[in-house]
């Protein structure tokens, strides 16, 4: 089973279905996010619904550009013979 | 004493018969040690053992709370799943180096006095240094000296700050400071930030890590930075310097992580990020912090285990680490690859899996001391998380582009090991109960709230989403990246010219001196000495020469150009010196 479940995240003829529950699971989220209960925000953004999705991918984002702005622009990449 | 069996003690004199065993036999003896020590931990009980006067000093070997049994008890399962994973070794140096090293964070976490600490200390680095000499090559040797070398400097920095610390309160015990922070305990705190990984001081950890052994990796990723969260704990809870250190480091090591190309390496820039976390808790220093801080310390060495042995068997069975080589293993490896991700869920805190209900912890606590920006950052570095170690990586390992590598699954213990760490990965998010139990302060928090889920579960799969989109972007680079390792690995190239070059210089310069001034002097007096040694002194000179001439044969023997038997020596040297100082000093 465990084989069936790692195959249907790697072959490519599973691609369209797996792309289509990703989005679904995706839009479930949001949707449930709008659902639940919030007594216990304490902070503006935790009142907002579909906040954390927006932040998640932001996050997402600004981590992978900025860390690759530094390590080309910045100079933290080099060559792997750097120290030899 | 008597109803007290010191764990380390089991470990440590526990690791001198195994190169006398064999085969089967030696197996079950490696598996029944850490099970010893596992139920040595169980049935200890809180309270002072091992108190003795030391040069008119109060020690205490062991001092068990409910801080140092949490710790034991991770320690020693730990220990046992680490042996598993490195069961199929048929050389005895590394089991017996695991074993001295993890002995020697159980003593660390026990240590009741700082002179107990402090020895177990370097007794850790000196064995966990083995690990990673043992990989043999020329790199890793390299690495292990730079390890060496930082934290026999930290060591030093350490024991500092205990002299100062020691002349100021007149007390050897370990416990929390009190008071205005002086420079003795700043000593000590720079010498616990260095084993914690605390940029910057955090770059002996990504440099030796990677380059250790498959199985040596999985033991330091568990126990040098953790007992540095734990001693943190002990020492330095509710102290504001560790709040943002702890942030800063969070996000730090996620993004090297975007750049980092070594499978291994990215999951050590995964350990500062996540030990961030635990330092921030500490920081912040309420119950609740502190309590997530040692339960997240409780569930990290488990999936951080699980990691390290996933992507251990990858180069176990490929030979290759770099993501630029790897790719589409998940149809040779599919256990390698579930195990991996449940390692890799439980690090992103996905619900159900034991990051999720230690690390929320940590934030929570950050939210109710009304930290906004810390939380924000720390959940920020969740999303990395999750991005490298649950996305990227396992992206471009397993599937990706098929490489068309000749794989398959790892030995049978090593599955069996991953095995251990992944079922202990769910048991923990399913049923936190047991954990929360442990811990130090009762446990008022509640992870499965339906806000907290769906939040979670946002900001993890808008992530994947961010991933998804912009793929391309992460491909991994044939690079290594900068870190302040640049200072001592550069700064020994000036240090090196400078004794090439101005230092070469100068020797010349004397040794020119000598030969046109000294030299015929000597020549002189050697042609005189002939002379009378020639008459008579000849027999009594051989006689001497002989016996010279055995010794130093013997002495040759001694000297057998191995490190780690020097560094052995060094290590009872010093604790000679100090039996013979305590004897002398009565």
């Amino acid at each position: 089973m465990i084989e069936r479940i790692v195959d249907f995240f790697g072959d490519e003829t599973y691609a369209i279905s797996r792309r289509r529950l990703f989005y679904l699971v995706l839009a479930l989220i949001v949707v449930a996010d709008f659902l639940v209960s919030r007594e216990h925000a304490e902070y503006l953004w935790e009142r907002l619904p579909g906040w954390s999705a927006v932040y998640g991918f932001g996050s997402c984002v600004i981590l992978i550009f900025v860390s690759k702005f530094l390590g080309h622009q910045g100079g933290l990449m080099r060559r792997e013979d750097y120290y030899d | 004493m008597t109803d007290f069996v010191h764990p380390a003690l089991l470990f440590i004199l526990g690791a001198v018969p195994i190169p006398f065993l064999k085969g089967t036999i030696r197996k079950a003896y490696l598996v029944l040690v850490p099970l010893l020590a596992f139920l040595a931990v169980l049935t200890i009980g809180p309270g002072s053992y091992g108190a003795a006067t030391f040069i008119g000093q109060e020690i205490l070997i062991a001092k068990v709370d409910k801080l140092s049994i949490v710790f034991a008890t991770v320690f020693t399962i730990m220990a046992l799943i680490g042996t598993v994973y490195a069961l199929h070794l048929t050389r005895a140096g590394q089991h017996v180096a695991a074993f001295v090293y993890v002995g020697s964070a159980l003593g660390v976490v026990f240590a009741g006095d700082y002179l107990t600490l402090y020895l177990f200390w370097e007794g850790m680095a000196f064995a966990s240094a083995y690990l990673v000499f043992a990989q043999g090559s020329e790199k890793a040797t390299g690495a292990a000296f730079r390890y060496l070398m930082v934290h026999v400097t930290g060591g030093v920095a350490l024991l500092g700050g205990i002299l100062l610390h020691v002349a100021v309160t007149g007390s050897l015990l370990f416990g929390p400071m009190e008071g205005a922070i002086g420079v003795g305990a700043y000593l000590i705190l720079a010498g616990f930030l260095l084993n914690a990984a605390v940029p910057p001081l955090n770059a002996w950890l990504t440099d030796a890590y990677p380059e250790a052994t498959v199985t040596g990796a999985v033991f330091m990723s568990a126990f040098t930075t953790k007992t540095a969260v734990y001693v943190l704990a002990r020492a330095f809870p509710g102290t504001e310097l560790l709040v943002w250190l702890g942030t800063v480091m969070a996000l730090y090591g996620v993004v090297y992580a975007v750049l980092e190309n070594d499978c291994r390496r990215l999951l050590a820039y995964h350990i500062v990020s996540q030990v961030g976390y635990m330092v921030a808790g500490l920081g912040i220093g309420t119950e609740m912090a502190v309590n997530g801080a040692t339960s997240h310390a409780f569930a990290h060495i488990l999936y951080k285990a699980l990691l390290f042995m996933g992507a251990g068997a990858v180069i176990y069975v490929t030979g290759r680490r770099k993501l630029t080589e790897l790719g589409g293993l998940y149809k040779t490896m599919p256990l390698t690859v579930a195990l991996y991700m449940i390692g890799a869920f439980a690090i992103s805190a996905f619900p159900f899996f034991s990051g999720f209900v230690t690390k929320s912890m940590v934030v929570a606590a950050a939210g109710q001391d009304h930290r906004a920006l810390v939380m924000l950052a720390l959940t920020m570095a969740s999303s990395g998380t999750f991005l490298h170690t649950g996305l990227k990586l396992p992206y471009y390992m397993f599937f990706g582009t098929d490489r068309k590598l000749e794989a398959r699954e790892p030995p049978r213990n090593m599955l069996v090991a991953m095995g251990m760490a992944a079922a202990l990965c769910i048991a923990i998010g399913i049923f936190p109960g047991p954990l929360y139990a442990l811990l130090p302060y009762p446990v008022d928090f509640e992870p499965f709230t339906g806000a907290h889920v769906t939040e979670s579960l946002g900001i993890l799969m808008f992530t994947a989403l961010g991933f998804v989109i912009f793929l391309r972007a992460l491909d991994p680079e044939n690079t290594i990246s900068l870190d302040t390792d640049w200072f001592y690995r550069k700064g020994a190239r000036g240090f090196m010219w400078l004794a090439e070059k101005p230092l070469a210089r100068y020797e010349k310069a004397v040794s020119d001196v000598s030969e046109t001034a000294v030299l015929p002097f000597l020549h002189g007096s050697a042609r005189a000495g002939l002379r009378l040694d020639l008459n008579g002194v000849d027999g009594v000179v051989n006689g001497v020469a002989r016996s010279i001439l055995t010794g130093g044969g013997a002495l040759r023997r001694l000297q057998t150009g191995v490190v780690t038997h020097y560094a052995l020596a060094m290590i009872a040297g010093v604790i000679a010196a100090i039996v013979v100082f305590a004897v002398v000093w009565r």
